[in-house]
């Protein structure tokens, strides 16, 4: 039997090989982006002082919408073949794989950012007035927080009827308290303000339900 | 047990009569808002009564998942339920109030703002329950519900700076108010609660039972399975 850490470091490169092959989420959550970007650029048509005050906003519902498209295909492969029933039958430990498909989640939708973010200062003609890092640590925490808890949300929405629509029906009220943080420190960098409030509650946030996740994911995925 | 349910519901009875006299006729008149302000005795008795219920649902929740026993389930969805209810009325009383003393029916005030996300919290427990089938579902609206009630501080905390109108809260913060408005405020408060416990024992009684005839179901149609299909085909 393979280490925990092994089963993670399997489960997560099966996944990302799978995903470099056929680049179903990947495409997918780019396009979608990109639509919501010229849509939104559409609709408001915001001058540089404008979209300082707007962008925040429009970037992280932007990267939330796309996200559920990832998070949504996450489980769904695992179905296919009867695979989790396989796993949930194994001595394998439920959170290695819990990690693993939390990672994978991360890495798609942190590549997804990058591609957009340049795209986004480029339509917006965004200059940011304060530090550049701490963008990288928000976007960094602020995904961390969605895909935590929606790898988790997922696993429990694949149990019910038309699961594509329960996911973001139960992700989105309990992100929240994250999205506010992440708009409103990713607002505070680009007009040359503080953040420092937003981003340590972000920190709590990830922390907490990293925590709780992985405590309750055992319980969730041996549901009967 | 069954006797005391009506006994217990006609005190409540007499005790929400009571409660009416007290709000709208006991209770002085406040100076500035006039009578609009009455409807004070029912905002905050019914938000106090949703907090206590949805933390009993924090409570059942943790004991489902600790113990695994359907009893902690059915408080946890009855609590929700009717929590719910409660808190969609003082969703609702709210803006009646705002809009003649604000002259605006909304605005994203910490407090106000944090009352709907715990809504918004608790209806998408009702929706996973509802759209979830067999017996997972009682795990995971109970792993919800811990999810829930944890995201609850984080709202707090994240939006404790918006810009306040809200009249300050009326245990534990400044100002004052007359003997005799506290006064009807807490029998409403009791009212309240007598009234939710009420609902919540029968709300309860109902899912036990609808519980029974599901387990009773699907043992009938274990046992004579053609006989079962017949059935279900005749109605």
């Amino acid at each position: 039997m393979k280490a925990p850490a092994g089963i993670t470091w399997v489960t997560l490169s099966k996944d990302l090989r799978l995903e470099w092959r056929s680049k179903d989420a990947i495409n997918s959550m780019l396009f979608f982006s990109l639509l919501v970007v010229v849509v939104f650029s559409f609709s408001f048509d915001p001058s540089a002082e404008e979209s300082r005050q707007i962008a925040g906003g429009l970037i992280w519902v932007a990267f939330l919408f796309a996200a559920v498209v990832a998070l949504n295909q996450t489980w769904a492969r695992e179905i296919r073949n009867q695979v989790l029933d396989a796993y949930r039958v194994s001595p394998a430990p439920a959170n290695s794989l819990f990690i693993a498909k939390t990672l994978g989640n991360f890495i798609f939708v942190s590549v997804l950012e990058a591609l957009m973010t340049p795209l986004f200062i480029a339509f917006y003609r965004l200059r940011a007035l304060g530090p550049v890092w701490q963008l990288a640590l928000v976007a960094a925490l602020g995904t961390w927080a969605l895909v935590v808890n929606g790898t988790f949300f997922a696993a429990m929405s694949l149990r019910t009827r038309s699961r594509e629509i329960m996911l973001p029906l139960l992700l989105f009220p309990i992100s929240i308290p994250a999205i506010l943080a992440m708009v409103q420190s990713t607002t505070a960098i680009l007009e040359g303000e503080g953040a420092r409030f937003w981003i340590v509650l972000l920190a709590t946030y990830d922390l907490v339900f990293t925590t709780v996740c992985l405590l309750l994911f055992e319980t969730v995925l041996n549901a009967e | 047990m069954k006797k005391a349910f009506p006994i217990l519901a006609v005190l409540t009875g007499f005790l929400l009569i009571y409660a009416l006299y007290q709000a709208l006729v006991a209770a002085p008149t406040e100076q500035t808002m006039g009578n609009v302000q009455r409807i004070f005795y029912y905002h905050v008795p019914s938000a106090w009564t949703a907090f206590i219920l949805f933390f009993i649902n924090f409570g059942a929740s943790l004991a489902y998942l600790a113990r695994r026993k359907a009893a902690a389930d059915m408080v946890a969805l009855t609590c929700a339920e009717v929590g719910i209810v409660f808190l969609t009325v003082n969703l609702v009383t709210g803006p009646i109030w705002a809009r003649p003393v604000w002259g605006i029916w909304w605005t994203w005030d910490w407090r106000l703002t944090s009352t709907l996300i715990m809504w918004l919290i608790y209806v998408s427990y009702l929706m996973l329950r509802r759209f979830s089938s067999g017996g997972q579902t009682a795990t995971m609206a109970a792993a919800l519900a811990v999810l829930g009630a944890l995201c609850i501080p984080f709202v707090y905390f994240s939006i404790w700076f918006f810009r306040t109108q809200h009249p300050q809260p009326v245990m534990g913060g400044g100002g004052s108010i007359d003997p005799r408005m506290l006064h009807a405020l807490l029998i409403n408060w009791l009212a309240f609660s007598c009234f939710a416990f009420l609902v919540c024992w029968s709300r309860y009684r109902l899912e036990k039972l609808q519980r029974e005839v599901d387990q009773a179901h699907a043992l009938e149609s274990l046992l004579a399975p053609n006989r079962g299909i017949a059935q279900r085909s005749v109605r």
